[in-house]
C-alpha cells in the first residue's frame, strides 16, 4: 500500500513523455510528502480547530477503506456483507471533510473548488453504486472481497459486454472522483480553475503530507477496483496475481497519463453530462446482469 | 440462451440511441444512423449464424448499404445543397432529452415483458432494445424541430422496427417482408424530402413553421 | 400502564400549572419540570414493551358513540413513543434558555406539554375516534405553538398555512375511519384486525382506503406534494418547538401508515411502488430545494422532508418485500425505515437546536449574514457539525447505520429478481445515492456558511455562546446520537415484533433473517473502531511531529489578492448555485440583478429565491380558483337576519323531506 503515492510518479512521467520533457523523477511524490513531513506548519487565521483536525480523519478514513479493498493475491483484512457500501461512505466521509476544512478558511476560491467537488461527487455518487450494484448482482455477494474473487475467467467469458460496461463507467467516476482531466485538471496554473488541489491550498507541513498521501490512495483504491475487474485471475498464485495486478495499476496510470496528455479539460458545464454517462454505462451493465 | 456477442451489439445499438438523444450536431446525427446500420446488419448475421442462407445475407447487406452509405450518403448531400445549418435546434433541451432517454429504458423493459412473442428469442435483450429504439425515434420526432432531424428520427424510428423484424426473422418471415416494405417507404420518405423540402424551400426546413397553415 | 398514564399527567399537569402562575420563573420551572418528571416516568413501560415484548393495554367505557376508551402499547407504538418522550424531555430543557427572555411562557407550556401528551395518545389510541381526537388535539396544540411569536405578519401567514393543511390532512382520515369502520363494523383496531385476518377487503376498496390514508397521514407526514406547510412552520415556530415537530410530530404520520396499512389486508404490489416513489420525490426534491434555500432553518425543514422520504423508500421496501413474499426485503426495510425515524428525530432535533442558537445569538436566519460562528460559540458548531456528519448519513455516525440497512435492503433487492422486479429496489439504490450525495452539498454548505470562515455581518460577529440549559440539551443530543450508532444491533433487534406485526409474519420468520441487518452493523462497528485509533494515531504523530517545529498564523492565502473583506467569502447561494443550475427546469430560482455598471461601480445586488414548485403550480392555482368560488357565493350572505331565519328553515325542512 506504500505503492499509491507512485501512481502519482508514473502518471506525471508519462504525461512528461507525450509533452516530451524529461519530467520530475517517478518518486517525486514520495519526496514530497517525506519533505513535507519534516516541515512546522502555518495556519491561517480565519480557522478554526476543525481545519487541524480534518487532514488527520481524512487519511484515517482512506487508510480504513483501504482495510475493505483487496488487491492483487491479498484478500481485505475486513470482509463483510455490505462492506461495498461502507468503503463508499467512507470516501464520502474524506470528501465531508476535506470541503468543510476548505470552507473553514473563508477564501472565496477555495469555497469555489468546494461547490464543484460536492457537485460532482453527487453525481458519480449514483454511477458508483449502480457499478457496484451490477458487481453484487454478477456475483451475488455483498462483500467486496467476495465479489472479487467472484470475478474470474469464467465469469468474463460469459459477460463481457457488461463488465466492460463497468470499467468504462468506473473509469469515468474514477477520473471524477480523483479530480484528473477531463473533470479537472491537478496542475493548472490559476486557482480559479482547480477543483481539489485549491481545496486543500491553505494546508501545510505535515497536515499536507496527510493529504497528499490520502489523495494517492484514494487514486490506488479507485484504481484497484478497475484493475481488480480487468484481471480476472483468481486462484493463481500470490506471485504471479500479485505481480499481474501491479502491472495493471502501472498501465491504468499510463493510461491516465495519457488521457491527461491527449484531452483538455471540459468545459464546467459540460462536466455532469460526463459524468452522467459513466451512470448510463453502469445502468446498462447492470440491466445486463439482471435480464 | 444469451450469446454475450449479441448483447454487445445491443447494449452498442442502445448507446448510439442515446448519442443521438445528446448530440447537437446533424452531422453526428447522420453518422449516428449510418453505424447503426452496420449493428443492425452484424446483428442480423449474427442471430442467425447457424442457419446462413442467402435470404440472411441479403438482408443483411441490404441493410448495410442502405443504411450506412445509401442515406446517410443522400442527406450529407442535401445538406450541403441546401446548406443547411449544423445545429440541430431541440424544442426539448439535451440534458432533459437524456434524462427522458433514461426513464424510457425501464418503461421499455415493462412493455417488452407485456408483449405476447416466441419464446425462444436469442435474447431476452432484443424486444426492449428495439421497443427502445422506437420509443426514442418517436421522441426525437416531436422534440426536434428541423425537417432534416425529422427525417434522421423516422430512421430512427424504422431502425427500431427493423430490429424487431430481425429477432422474429426464422419465425415470421412474412413480417419481414412487411419491414423490407417499410424500408422502402423509408427510402422514398429521404428522397422526397432531400429532393423537394431541403432542396428548394430553405425557409420551410424548420417543420414548426408548418402551423402557419393553422393561421 | 400505569406509569404512562401517570407520566402523561404530570405532563399535562405541568403545562396548567404553568399557565396558571403569574411569575415567569415558576412558570417555566413548573412546566419543564412536568415535561422532565413526566417524560422519564412514561418512558418507563415504553422501555419494558420494547425490550421485554410485552403489550400493555387499558380499557376503559366511552360515552362517545363507535367509540372506546381502548390504550394499547405494543412494541410498534412503544418504538415511536421513545423518540416522542425523548425529545420532548430534551426540548423542554433546551426551552428554559431559548425563552429565558419571553413573556407568555404560560401558554407555551401549556401548548407544549399537551402537544407532547396528545402524540403520545395518536400512537397507543386504538379506536378510531380516539385517534381522531387525539390527533385533532396534535394539531391544534402545534398550530397554537407555531403561532407563538403571532406579532409577526410571517408568523400568523405560516400558522395559518398549517392549519389549512392539516385539517386538510384530517379530512381524509375521517372519511378513511368512516369507510374503514362502515367495511368492519367496528373502529376498534383490533375488531378491524381481527376481521381483515379472515375476510379480504375488495380490492377497489382497500385501493382506495389505502390512498385516503396516503394523503391523511402524508400530508403531516411532508410526503412532496403535500409537504407545503413544513417549510412555511418551521422557520416560524420557536426553534424547540421545530425540532419537537420536525423530529417526532410528522412521524406520527408514518406510524399511522405503518399502523393502518396492515389493517387492510394484504399489500399490493402498486402499493409498494406508490410508496417508493413518494420517497423518491420526496427525497430527492426535498433535498435539491433544500440546496436552494437561504434561510437555515427553512433548509432544514426541507431536509425533513428529505428524511421522510429516506424513511417511507424504506415502507416501501418493506411493503415489497410483503407483497412479494420476500423476508428479507421485509425485514431490511421495515428495519431501515423505523431506526431512520428513531435517528432523524435525533439529528434533527439537535440541528433544530442549533439552528434556535444561532437566531437566538445573531438575530437572523440568513445565512449569508452569517460566517465564523464556529470561534465563539464552539458547543453549537461542534453538536452542529456531528448533526451535519449525522444527517448527511456518513459513518460512524446513526445516520448511516440506519441507511446502511436500507442499502443492504436494495442490493438484496436488486440481486434476488429479474429486471422487471428489480426495479423498485433499483430506484431506492439510486435514490439513496443521489440523496446521500446531495444531502453532503446541503450540509457543507450549511455548517461551512454558518460556522466556518469569517463573519460576513456584524450580528455575526459579537455573538454570545448559548446558555447552559440550551448546551446541554443540545450535547445530550450529540452523545444520542453516538449511543444509537453504537447501540444499532440491539434497537434493531427491539423492532423485530413490531417488524412481525406490520408485515404479519410469525417473530420467528422475522428474528432469522435479522442477521442480514446485524452483520453488516457488526462490520460497521468494527470499522469504526479502526478508524478511531486511525484518527488518533494519526493525531499523535502529528502532534509529535509538529512539537518543537515552527507553528504560525497568518492570512488565508489569497491567490496574491490580499485585500479581500469577509463579504467575499463563497457564500451559501454561491456555493449552491452549480447544483440549482443544472437542475433549474425543477427549483425555478428567480434572480433580481442590478449589474455592475461603468467603471467605478456604485453597487450591485443579486436576489435569489426559490419558491416551491409545487405552491407555485398546484396550490396558488387551486386556492386562487377556490376563492373566486367562494366570491361568487358571497351574495348569500345578505346581512339580512330574515334571509338567514329562512335559510335555516329552508334547511329544515328540505331535511325533513328528504327523510320522510
Amino acid at each position: 500500500m506504500l505503492l499509491a503515492p507512485l501512481l502519482l510518479g508514473i502518471i506525471n512521467k508519462t504525461k512528461a513523455f507525450y509533452a516530451g520533457r524529461t519530467g520530475q523523477p517517478l518518486l517525486q511524490a514520495y519526496w514530497d510528502i517525506g519533505k513535507l513531513l519534516g516541515k512546522g506548519a502555518v495556519y491561517s487565521r480565519s480557522t478554526t480547530l476543525l481545519f487541524r483536525l480534518s487532514p488527520s480523519l481524512i487519511l484515517a478514513s482512506m487508510i480504513t477503506a483501504l482495510f475493505l479493498m483487496p488487491s492483487g493475491g491479498l484478500l481485505s483484512p475486513l470482509a463483510f456483507s455490505g462492506d461495498l457500501i461502507l468503503f463508499a461512505y467512507l470516501l464520502g466521509l474524506a470528501r465531508f471533510f476535506t470541503v468543510t476544512a476548505a470552507l473553514d478558511t473563508g477564501s472565496a476560491f477555495e469555497g469555489m473548488g468546494a461547490s464543484r467537488e460536492v457537485l460532482f461527487s453527487a453525481l458519480a455518487e449514483p454511477a458508483l453504486f449502480l457499478s457496484l450494484a451490477a458487481l453484487a448482482g454478477l456475483t451475488h455477494t455483498y462483500s467486496l472481497s467476495a465479489v472479487y474473487f467472484g470475478l474470474n475467467i469464467e465469469v468474463w467469458k460469459t459477460a463481457f459486454p457488461a463488465l466492460l460496461l463497468l470499467v468504462a463507467a468506473l473509469f469515468v467516476v474514477f477520473l471524477a472522483e480523483n479530480s484528473r482531466i477531463p473533470v479537472d485538471d491537478p496542475n493548472t496554473h490559476l486557482e480559479l480553475t482547480m477543483i481539489h488541489e485549491v481545496m486543500v491550498l491553505d494546508h501545510s507541513g505535515p497536515d499536507f503530507a496527510f493529504i497528499q498521501y490520502a489523495a494517492s490512495l484514494k487514486l490506488w483504491l479507485l484504481g484497484s477496483m478497475i484493475v481488480g475487474i480487468l484481471v480476472p485471475l483468481r486462484g493463481a498464485g500470490f506471485w504471479l496475481e500479485e505481480i499481474l495486478f501491479r502491472l495493471g495499476m502501472g498501465l491504468l496510470a499510463v493510461l491516465v497519463g495519457y488521457v491527461e496528455s491527449s484531452r483538455a479539460r471540459l468545459f464546467l458545464p459540460r462536466v455532469p453530462k460526463f459524468i452522467g454517462s459513466a451512470a448510463v454505462l453502469a445502468a446498462l451493465a447492470l440491466l445486463l446482469v439482471l435480464r | 440462451m444469451n450469446d454475450p456477442w449479441i448483447q454487445t451489439l445491443l447494449v452498442l445499438l442502445i448507446l448510439t440511441d442515446l448519442v443521438m438523444l445528446g448530440s447537437s450536431r446533424v452531422g453526428k446525427c447522420i453518422r449516428v444512423i449510418a453505424a447503426q446500420g452496420v449493428l443492425l446488419a452484424a446483428l442480423i448475421l449474427a442471430l442467425n449464424i447457424n442457419s446462413l442462407n442467402g435470404h440472411v445475407l441479403l438482408l443483411a447487406f441490404a441493410s448495410l448499404f442502405v443504411k450506412t452509405f445509401l442515406f446517410p450518403w443522400i442527406l450529407v448531400r442535401a445538406i450541403r445543397r441546401a446548406d443547411v445549418d449544423q445545429a440541430v435546434d431541440p424544442l426539448i433541451g439535451f440534458g432533459p432529452s437524456l434524462l427522458i432517454g433514461a426513464l424510457l429504458m425501464p418503461l421499455s423493459l415493462w412493455l417488452g415483458t407485456r408483449l405476447p412473442l416466441p419464446d425462444a428469442l436469442a435474447s431476452s435483450l432484443i424486444v426492449p432494445v428495439a421497443l427502445y429504439t422506437m420509443l426514442i425515434g418517436l421522441f426525437l420526432l416531436v422534440s426536434r424541430k428541423k425537417a432534416i432531424t425529422q427525417v434522421l428520427s423516422y430512421l430512427l424510428l424504422e431502425n427500431g422496427i427493423t430490429i424487431f423484424g430481425v429477432a422474429l426473422l426464422v419465425k415470421v418471415p412474412l413480417l419481414v417482408e412487411l419491414g423490407t416494405l417499410l424500408d422502402l417507404l423509408g427510402a422514398v420518405f429521404v428522397m422526397g424530402i432531400a429532393l423537394f423540402n431541403i432542396n428548394q424551400t430553405f425557409e420551410h426546413i424548420d417543420s414548426s413553421k408548418l402551423s402557419f397553415l393553422k393561421e | 400502564m400505569f406509569f404512562f398514564l401517570f407520566g402523561l399527567c404530570c405532563l399535562a399537569f405541568g403545562g396548567v400549572g404553568a399557565l396558571l402562575v403569574s411569575s415567569r420563573r415558576w412558570s417555566g420551572i413548573l412546566g419543564a419540570g412536568g415535561a422532565l418528571v413526566g417524560c422519564p416516568i412514561a418512558l418507563i413501560p415504553v422501555l419494558e414493551v420494547l425490550f421485554r415484548g410485552e403489550k400493555l393495554a387499558f380499557h376503559h367505557g366511552w360515552s362517545v358513540p363507535y367509540g372506546s376508551f381502548f390504550l394499547k402499547i405494543d412494541p410498534l407504538s412503544a418504538f415511536f413513543l421513545l423518540p416522542i418522550l425523548l425529545l420532548t424531555a430534551i426540548a423542554a430543557i433546551y426551552a428554559v434558555g431559548y425563552l429565558e427572555k419571553e413573556e407568555k411562557q404560560g401558554s407555551h407550556w401549556l401548548f407544549f406539554n399537551l402537544l407532547a401528551c396528545s402524540m403520545a395518545f395518536v400512537v397507543v389510541a386504538r379506536n378510531g375516534i380516539l385517534f381522531l381526537v387525539a390527533w385533532e388535539a396534535m394539531a391544534i396544540f402545534s398550530f397554537f405553538l407555531v403561532s407563538f411569536e403571532d406579532e409577526k405578519e410571517e408568523v400568523r401567514k405560516a400558522s395559518w398555512i398549517y392549519l389549512v393543511a392539516t385539517h386538510l390532512g384530517t379530512a381524509f382520515l375521517l372519511v378513511f375511519f368512516l369507510l374503514l369502520g362502515q367495511a368492519a363494523g367496528s373502529l376498534d383496531f383490533d375488531q378491524i384486525a381481527a376481521m381483515s385476518a379472515h375476510k379480504t377487503l375488495p380490492s377497489l376498496l382497500a385501493g382506495t382506503l389505502f390512498l385516503l390514508a396516503i394523503v391523511g397521514f402524508g400530508t403531516k407526514a411532508g410526503f412532496m406534494p403535500l409537504h407545503v406547510w413544513l417549510p412555511e412552520a418551521h422557520p416560524a415556530a420557536p426553534s424547540h418547538v421545530s425540532a419537537v415537530m420536525s423530529g417526532v410530530m410528522i412521524k406520527t404520520g408514518i406510524y399511522g401508515l405503518l399502523r393502518m396499512i396492515p389493517l387492510l389486508g394484504k399489500p399490493e404490489i402498486w402499493w409498494a411502488w406508490l410508496l417508493i416513489g413518494i420517497g423518491l420525490s420526496s427525497g430527492i426534491l426535498g433535498v435539491l430545494f433544500a440546496l436552494a434555500q437561504h434561510d437555515l432553518k427553512r433548509l432544514l425543514a426541507y431536509h425533513s422532508v428529505e428524511n421522510i422520504g429516506i424513511i417511507t423508500l424504506g415502507l416501501g421496501l418493506g411493503f415489497l418485500g410483503v407483497a412479494v413474499g420476500s423476508v428479507p426485503l421485509t425485514v431490511l426495510g421495515f428495519a431501515g425505515g423505523l431506526f431512520h425515524v428513531l435517528n432523524h428525530a435525533l439529528f434533527k432535533g439537535l440541528l433544530f437546536f442549533g439552528a434556535g442558537s444561532v437566531l437566538h445569538a445573531t438575530g437572523t436566519r440568513e445565512m449569508d449574514r452569517l460566517g465564523g460562528l464556529m470561534k465563539a460559540m464552539p458547543w453549537t458548531g461542534a453538536t452542529f457539525l456531528i448533526a451535519s456528519v449525522a444527517i448527511c448519513g456518513l459513518p460512524p455516525l446513526n445516520g448511516f447505520a440506519s441507511e446502511f440497512i436500507l442499502y443492504v435492503g436494495a442490493f438484496k433487492g436488486v440481486g434476488s429478481f429479474g429486471v422487471l422486479q428489480s426495479l423498485p429496489a433499483l430506484a431506492v439504490l439510486l435514490g439513496l445515492a443521489l440523496i446521500g450525495g446531495l444531502a453532503m452539498a446541503c450540509f457543507t454548505k450549511a455548517f461551512g456558511v454558518v460556522f466556518l470562515g469569517e463573519a460576513r455581518t456584524e450580528a455575526a460577529e459579537n455573538v454570545h455562546e448559548a446558555g447552559a440549559f440550551m448546551k446541554i440539551a443540545m450535547v445530550a443530543l450529540s452523545i444520542s446520537c453516538f449511543l444509537a450508532a453504537f447501540l444499532a444491533i440491539p434497537i434493531v433487534k427491539s423492532l423485530i415484533p413490531a417488524i412481525a406485526e406490520i408485515s404479519s409474519l410469525p417473530v420467528e420468520t422475522v428474528a432469522a433473517q435479522l442477521p442480514l441487518a446485524t452483520d453488516p452493523l457488526l462490520g460497521l462497528l468494527l470499522v469504526t473502531g479502526i478508524l478511531t485509533l486511525l484518527f488518533c494515531g494519526l493525531w499523535l504523530l502529528r502532534k509529535n511531529l509538529l512539537s518543537g517545529r515552527s507553528v504560525e498564523l497568518a492570512a488565508t492565502w489569497g491567490c496574491g489578492y490580499q485585500r479581500g473583506s469577509s463579504r467575499m467569502q463563497y457564500s451559501s447561494s454561491s456555493f449552491a448555485r452549480p447544483l440549482t443550475e443544472l437542475f433549474s427546469p425543477l427549483l425555478r430560482t428567480h434572480d433580481e440583478i442590478t449589474p455592475v455598471e461603468g467603471l467605478f461601480p456604485k453597487g450591485a445586488r443579486l436576489k435569489t429565491h426559490t419558491p416551491d414548485l409545487f405552491q407555485e403550480i398546484i396550490y396558488r392555482p387551486a386556492f386562487k380558483a377556490i376563492l373566486w368560488a367562494i366570491a361568487r357565493l358571497r351574495w348569500i350572505q345578505g346581512g339580512n337576519l330574515q334571509l338567514y331565519i329562512l335559510y335555516i328553515a329552508a334547511t329544515l325542512l328540505v331535511l325533513l323531506i328528504w327523510k320522510l
